[in-house]
């Protein structure tokens, strides 16, 4: 396929006669053998897949050339081999979902109705085989009984070879139970069989609360067998935690499949010289999480151990932060600015408005008649050309717009065809190739809100086409060029916080060439990794340490502020100036980012004799006291730890996600000293997640005992002549348990500092258990609604030592993508004063939730054009009509309601 | 003192999925030229599959 001449109409699909399996509908559906991967798929272009063309197998058919309306099939083209030159390279060569086929225990080769968890999501999908109507695959009846089965090809060795913990699969097999019973027209019954729960991420645990709050049923078992009975219903047979054998019958089961890594990718990595981990992902150490074996290889996401979106997400930027590392002398050299015509006048010229009307393939004109939209536009005012496009989106429409627009002297376009979400910036791009201000364009959404919901009464929604054009014309007709802020960047950090996180930032800003201020209240760097002895990868720390202080010392881009705090912050992205207070005074730094490596503390508990008892200490403190040398874990005989002290409890309703591998860690280095001692570890879920597994796999090969508790019944520590006394309530055997001990370790939560006057100065919202809540969840895990201004390590939520790292470095990415370049262009769509109407009263810098306005020398209301979002929210609420906003003026939302 | 070697200003990104995607964005946004290599005929890889995703139930897409 030519992609230059690929307009993505379908023709060929549409008539290409073969049918195959449909790989992203996981094979539930068929596609064609010419055919786009699905309707968003980036580049829209189709394709021909020669393994199944006809033509290609068998010599004869070219259906699709034929009606190809644009010639863009091409049966000649071949295979090209290119040498490209490049500085650094990343594998995020992701996963392979685990193929539970040629496995007998699972079932899933010969029951229609047991369902892979990534076949459910599909079932669960508007664009899946089934519209994302609920629906068993058998007899595409809905079923009324789900089960979902965890550890599918994770922790388990005996088949598969997957000693490790996939770490994805316990939540999404929550998220696909609660969807499923939303698209439920019965009360879905869903349960959950599990060994471990893991919801150890931000907001996992609530979430898995919701859960069981929604009534979907989390069963602790063992899975025997799955027997399909004659209605293709499925048995499962299982035993509970208490060893007895139960069966119940489902309508549908789903596998929560694993993550492994594919045949491919491990030949690509073994033909690399990149060194594998036991569960054959990308080795890294915890301490250069994103670094493989082999020098300017670097890798993210799953190929680095099973994880899940907004970690692969946060390792993504950390990949590119280490890539770019070595290459910043080279940075520019090959990327290219774009370059545009300079800007033609359009003031006092009376509107000369093109409408582009698109037909979206069939999307909108298979429903709308596209013609007779195009010929009412004619007669609008101040309407001068109107067009028709296939694809109004495609590049040769693109070129064919610009053109156009020369020539007929527009001076106004508006399109109409899908969302302004999505497609303004191209357009707008358009616009600014043939000379116009990018802000002389409206868009009327003919697709999303016509076509695709009115697709019933296609009459109507012509008229419905006619009436959103006709709106978006009367606005266009006044919209005037907007000029967009330019903003100089002054090219240096801020980092709030010198633990490890803030050292990596300060660090890698510096490999880049940017400098930092890096600020530390305590009288030392290290934070909280001072007081731990080991990473999961059974690393010291406390050398690490060492090395990352003396770079910092050596490094002339760095400037360490310790005993100092943040007295007061001010300015915007490119231009902030806080204020330092520290034992020299205070000291204002101007910085062009703010990075926010605050950390967080560790919970002291008043339960379990912490406190009264010294042989009772916390994970920290043991870590301590072995580095001071003041305990010697050869001499502990019997130790008992406790999971879960101040997490997931209702003053903490959160994992603190690292407390179950400092446990099993900790257990195992007591039983490396002392392979007679017994150690016990109390627990409600072991969450060893990823290739942690393999070190609670460990211990109980070496003897250390796992006994869970529930919350019901708690764990209780008593002091006793010769030691301490543990009782907890045993579920195997339904009995109180008596275990005698010399240490206690309490896997005490990690808590939030809550430093609201942090957040305050540097606009940044917290949740409600105190961590900074990021842009995005998923998808921008270190950056904040407020640009700018980005965090790392233990602020954000508790993580491991690797995950700080990593997120430091993502942290330093996303900065220097603002840094890198000299100055900024902010957004014209911001809101201005008339001060002839402001009476300053006050109500817009209170409502305005960016901090934009403030009042100027006369009382009256002013905006900061570089903080304002363009929300409109004072031009809402203001009762004089002294705001407006600039390309949503109420002139011209006045205009468009008008032309309704 | 050594000479500074001459370094190229390109990265090369091999798979296309959410992470990298979101590599090769950062590179690029911040003057690096950027090779985005993925097997199959889109980017998004398994991530374009998923309905919804968790927390905010955000369609995939």
């Amino acid at each position: 396929m030519d992609l230059d001449k690929c307009i993505a109409c379908g023709a060929c699909s549409d008539k290409c006669p073969k049918r195959i399996p449909n790989e992203y509908n996981e094979g539930l559906d068929k596609r064609k053998a010419a055919y786009v991967r699905y309707a968003q798929a980036v580049p829209l272009k189709y394709g021909i897949d020669a393994e199944n063309c006809i033509y290609f197998q068998k010599g004869k058919c070219k259906a699709c050339q034929k009606f190809c309306p644009t010639g863009a099939v091409n049966y000649e083209q071949q295979e090209e081999v290119r040498d490209i030159k490049v500085g650094s390279v990343i594998i995020s060569a992701g996963f392979k979902p685990f193929d539970p086929t040629p496995y007998v225990q699972y079932s899933y080769a010969n029951f229609p109705n047991v369902v892979t968890a990534l076949e459910f999501e599909r079932i669960l999908a508007a664009s899946g085989p089934w519209m994302g109507h609920l629906v068993r695959p058998s007899d595409e009846a809905e079923p009324k009984k789900i089960a979902w089965i965890q550890c599918v090809g994770s922790r388990e060795v005996n088949t598969c070879d997957h000693p490790y913990c996939s770490a994805v699969c316990c939540m999404y097999a929550i998220k696909e139970a609660v969807i499923a019973k939303e698209h439920s027209h019965t009360d879905l019954d869903a349960a959950i069989f599990f060994m471990d729960m893991r919801t150890f991420g931000k907001d996992f645990e609530r979430y898995y609360e919701g859960a069981q709050e929604d009534g979907v049923r989390f069963i602790r078992s063992r899975i025997h067998s799955i027997s399909e009975l004659e209605d293709r219903s499925l048995q499962i047979e299982y035993a509970t935690e208490d060893g007895q054998a139960r069966v119940e019958t489902f309508d549908m089961v789903v596998l929560s499949q694993g993550l492994e890594t594919a045949p491919e990718t491990i030949e690509l990595c073994q033909k690399l010289d990149i060194n594998l981990s036991p569960g054959k992902f990308i080795s890294t150490s915890c301490f250069e999480p994103v670094t493989t074996s082999r020098q300017g290889i670097y890798v993210c996401g799953a190929l680095a151990g099973p994880k899940d979106i907004p970690l692969s997400v946060m390792e993504a930027s950390a990949a590119a932060c280490a890539a770019a590392g070595k290459l910043s002398s080279a940075r520019g050299s090959l990327a290219q600015e774009q370059e545009f015509p300079e800007e033609r006048p359009v003031a006092g010229d009376i509107p000369r408005v093109g409408v582009f009307v698109c037909s979206c393939g069939i999307n909108i004109a298979g429903v709308v008649d596209v013609e007779a939209v195009a010929e009412y536009a004619r007669t609008l005012p101040y309407v001068t050309f109107v067009g028709n496009n296939l694809f109004t989106c495609s590049q040769d429409t693109q070129d064919k717009m610009t053109e156009v627009i020369a020539e007929e002297g527009l001076n106004r376009v508006v399109v109409a065809a899908c969302t302004p979400r999505t497609h303004e910036p191209l357009f707008q791009e358009t616009l600014v190739n043939a000379g116009l201000n990018k802000y002389l364009f409206e868009m009327a959404n003919i697709r999303n809100q016509d076509s695709w919901v009115h697709s019933g009464d296609p009459a109507a929604a012509t008229e419905k086409a006619k009436d959103l054009i006709r709106m978006a014309v009367a606005k266009a007709a006044l919209l005037a060029p907007l000029q967009e802020v330019q903003l100089e960047v002054t090219p240096g950090a801020l980092i709030i916080g010198g633990g490890v996180s803030g050292m990596n930032a300060a660090l890698n800003l510096a490999a880049q060439g940017y400098t930092s201020h890096l600020v530390e209240r305590d009288n030392a760097l290290g934070g909280n990794a001072r007081s731990l002895r080991v990473t999961a990868q059974n690393q010291p720390i406390a050398p690490y340490l060492d090395e990352l202080r003396e770079r910092i010392e050596a490094e002339p881009l760095i400037t360490v502020h310790l005993n100092t705090v943040i007295k007061e912050g001010e300015g915007f992205v490119g231009n902030f100036k806080t204020t330092l207070a520290g034992d020299s005074g205070e000291e204002v730094v101007e910085h062009g980012v703010t990075l926010i490596c605050t950390g967080a503390g560790e919970y002291k508990p008043a339960e379990y004799l912490y406190g009264q008892d010294p042989r009772v200490m916390t994970h920290l403190e043991i870590d301590q006291a072995v580095l001071g040398g003041e305990l010697d874990l050869s001499e502990v005989n019997k130790a008992v730890f406790i999971q879960c002290v101040g997490s997931r409890d209702p003053e903490h309703p959160y994992c603190s996600k690292v407390c179950c591998t400092h446990s099993v860690e900790s257990a195992l280095a007591i039983k490396e000293a002392n392979p007679e001692a017994q150690v016990v570890i109390l627990y409600r879920d072991i969450r060893t997640f990823g290739e942690r597994e393999l070190l609670y796999k460990e211990a109980r090969s070496k003897g250390v005992l796992f006994v869970r508790y529930d919350l019901e019944h708690k764990p209780e520590v008593k002091a006793t002549d010769d030691g301490l006394m543990v009782t907890v309530r045993d579920h195997v055997l339904d009995r109180d348990l008596l275990i005698e001990a010399d240490l206690v370790g309490l896997a005490t939560a990690i808590v939030s500092h809550k430093s609201n006057e942090l957040a305050q100065m540097f606009k940044i919202p917290m949740d409600s258990d105190g961590w900074f809540l990021e842009a995005h969840q998923k998808l921008r895990p270190v950056d904040f609604a407020t640009d700018g201004v980005f965090m790392a390590g233990l602020a954000h939520y508790p993580k491991p030592l690797e995950e700080a790292v990593a997120q430091a470095q993502a942290a330093v990415a996303r900065a220097v993508t603002v840094l890198s370049s000299k100055e900024m262009m902010l957004p014209g769509t911001v809101a201005f004063i008339d001060q002839r109407k402001c009476v300053g009263c006050g109500v817009c810098w209170t409502v305005c939730p960016y901090q934009a306005i403030t009042q100027d020398d006369k009382g009256l209301a002013v905006v900061n054009e570089a903080l304002c979002k363009g929300c409109g929210t004072c031009v809402a609420s203001c009762r004089s009509g002294a705001p407006n906003l600039r390309g949503f003026t109420n002139q011209g939302v006045m205009a468009q309601i008008m032309a309704l | 003192m050594a000479k500074a070697k001459q370094v190229t200003g390109a990265v090369m990104v091999v798979g296309g999925g959410i992470a990298g995607m979101q590599s090769a964005l950062d590179l690029a946004n911040s003057g690096y030229y950027v090779y985005l290599v993925e097997k199959s005929p889109a980017i998004g890889g398994v991530m374009s599959q998923l309905d919804k995703t968790f927390p905010t139930n955000d369609c995939a897409m």
